[in-house]
């Protein structure tokens, strides 16, 4: 089998005596959509949060590329070309919105300790670029009217895309949304939908958890469904669709 | 106020005042409080780095101080190096220290942190009044003047000179940082460090970064004030000094480097102005810091910023 993007393999994550994460294995190729499902507390945060290093394993292997990446912090996960949002918004409101984005673009720019102390002019050059650059990324995440805006000023729908510009401008291969859609009136969701069509025909491989089920089913070419931390199925949105084990999980959470 | 938001004009403005201020106010006595202002500023410009910007508390930072102003009295004083050397080596001794310190000492977070730099801080304090044989114990030691190639800076005014320029240079050199990639990177852990920290930003060593530029500009000033007055203590070194440096990043505004400035100013002139008080100084002085944090909390500066936008607005 060739390796996939990212391998997750028996992966577990524990708080105490609550199983977030049970014994999860599961492949992403590169090039897909891919969604997360399940009901509330189903462990799909947790899961992004050990992807993305912000928690580290209790047990199993995460693989990137074929190589364990498990319990490494965001960072050194951002190097090596993976993203993510939030569910709950982590934006720098104490920043513009632009700067926000620009903060995505961190590992692109010079920052040699010396050169910046001194104001050397390569250090200028490289933030004026990211700053142009973080500007086309907020027009494109449609983030557009508010180039001049303080992060605190925005309205709710424009931050969560203000992170999707922001986690872009890290140019990841591999990019995860919590809830992107949550907390969207219906021509919000459409437009994010529009986006995230876009992202993935850019070759970025997009794995996102949703709790709207057309978004899912419209952009996700491949969904795997927790429920009490474990595996319930996965599969197409048809296969994923028909299986009596998700419908029984989600009638019985409704 | 436009001014001072725009890259260089604060700095203009600033040089410009300092220019000024010896004619304005040319006795010696005036120039001494000067100085002090100038070198209390320089550390809390760098404090305010690591306070303001990075988010992280030190209350160790007098250590740093007084680390360098004891190489530099010992060094000059017992083995007779050259100043510019013994300041040298200082910076670059307490570059190491902090560097070494940080890693440890900066995982740790709010209280745990304030307590392992109010450690550090201690144990330099303890070192610097324990060994009498290279230090003179409790009661200090004298430090000869600063010749710097066989100049030797004379009376108050020479050395305004020397403190203006090097205030004026602590702010450009904080300023760079500020307007930097890690800068922003710096605010971004400030406003959400999980953010920051998927966004690529090692965070650990961005703020090790800034303990250390913040602790060699403590060490530095330290050297000079020691040449300057002639004298240290380790009472410079002691947990109160380190308190009062946090007060003036604090009171004058954090994450703003004239609020440095300013905090710093009125600091070294409030026991000035109180000192006709006797017992009851630490009383008004104490009562002074507590008013000006509840009317205005995010520091005079900022504060006063924003209390002239609103007006202008109304
Ligand atoms: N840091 C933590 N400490 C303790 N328990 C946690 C922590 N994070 C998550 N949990 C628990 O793990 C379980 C899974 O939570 P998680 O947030 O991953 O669910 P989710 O699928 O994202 O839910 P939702 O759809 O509501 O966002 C929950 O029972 C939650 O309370
Ligand atoms: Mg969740």
């Amino acid at each position: 089998m060739m390796t996939a993007l990212l391998e997750l393999e028996h992966l577990s994550k524990s708080f105490g005596g609550v199983h977030a994460v049970q014994d999860v294995s599961y492949r992403i190729e590169a090039g897909a959509v891919h969604a997360v499902i399940g009901p509330n507390g189903a462990g799909k945060t947790t899961l992004f949060n050990l992807i993305s290093g912000v928690y580290t394993p209790s047990r199993g292997h995460i693989r990137l590329r074929g190589e364990e990446v498990g319990g490494l912090p965001p960072n050194r996960l951002a190097e090596r070309g993976l993203n993510r949002t939030f569910q709950n918004l982590q934006i720098c409101m104490n920043l513009t919105a632009l700067e926000n984005v620009m903060v995505g673009a961190h590992l692109q720019l010079d920052r040699r300790f010396l050169p910046v102390l001194l104001r050397l002019p390569a250090i200028g050059r490289s933030d004026r670029r990211a700053r142009e650059r973080a500007a086309e990324l907020m027009s494109f995440v449609g983030c557009g009217a508010y180039l001049a805006a303080e992060a605190a000023a925005m309205p709710y729908g424009a931050l969560k895309r203000l992170e999707i510009a922001r986690a872009l401008a890290a140019e990841p291969q591999i990019l995860f949304l919590d809830e992107p859609a949550a907390g969207l009136n219906a021509t919000e969701t459409a437009e994010l939908e529009a986006v995230i069509r876009r992202i993935a025909e850019r070759g970025i491989t997009v794995v996102l958890v949703e709790h709207d089920m057309k978004l899912v089913m419209n952009l996700a070419e491949h969904i795997l469904v927790l429920d009490y931390g474990r595996k319930l199925a996965e599969g197409s949105p048809a296969e994923v669709r028909a299986n009596p084990d998700v419908i029984a999980a989600y009638l019985g959470a409704a | 106020m436009k001014l001072l938001d725009s890259r260089y004009g604060g700095l203009l403005l600033l040089a410009a005042g300092l220019l000024l201020l010896p004619w304005l106010a040319g006795n010696a006595y005036l120039l001494d409080v000067a100085n002090r202002i100038a070198i209390n500023a320089i550390i809390a410009v760098g404090l305010n780095l690591l306070i303001g910007y990075a988010g992280q508390i030190s209350l160790g930072h007098a250590g740093f101080l007084g680390l360098g102003a004891y190489a530099s009295a010992i060094l000059c004083g017992s083995y007779d190096w050259p100043a510019w050397l013994a300041l040298l080596s200082a910076a670059a001794g307490v570059a190491l220290l902090a560097f070494l310190v940080a890693r440890p000492i900066l995982r740790l977070k709010g209280h745990y942190l304030a307590m392992a730099t109010l450690g550090l801080g201690m144990i330099v304090s303890l070192v610097l009044s324990n060994e009498s044989a290279l230090t003179g114990g409790p009661d200090g030691m004298a430090v000869p003047g600063l010749v710097l190639f066989g100049w030797e800076p004379q009376g108050e005014r020479a050395w305004y000179w020397i403190f203006a320029t090097l205030l004026l240079l602590a702010i450009w050199l904080a300023q760079n940082l500020i307007d930097s990639p890690l800068g922003r990177a710096l605010r971004a852990v400030h406003g959400s460090e999980v953010a920051a920290r998927v966004a690529g930003v090692d965070t650990t060593a961005c703020k090790v970064q800034v303990f250390v530029i913040s602790a060699v500009f403590a060490a530095i000033a330290g050297s000079l004030s020691a040449h300057y007055t002639g004298f240290v203590t380790p009472g410079q070194a002691s947990f109160l000094h380190s308190v009062e440096l946090v007060t003036m990043v604090v009171i004058g505004g954090m994450a703003s480097t004239y609020g440095a400035v300013l905090g710093a100013a009125l600091m070294t002139l409030l026991p000035q102005l109180l000192s006709g008080l006797e017992d009851y100084e630490m009383l008004v002085f104490g009562l002074i810091l507590m008013v000006s944090m509840i009317v205005l909390p995010q520091g005079l500066l900022p504060g006063l910023r924003g209390w002239l936008q609103t007006r202008r607005a109304a």
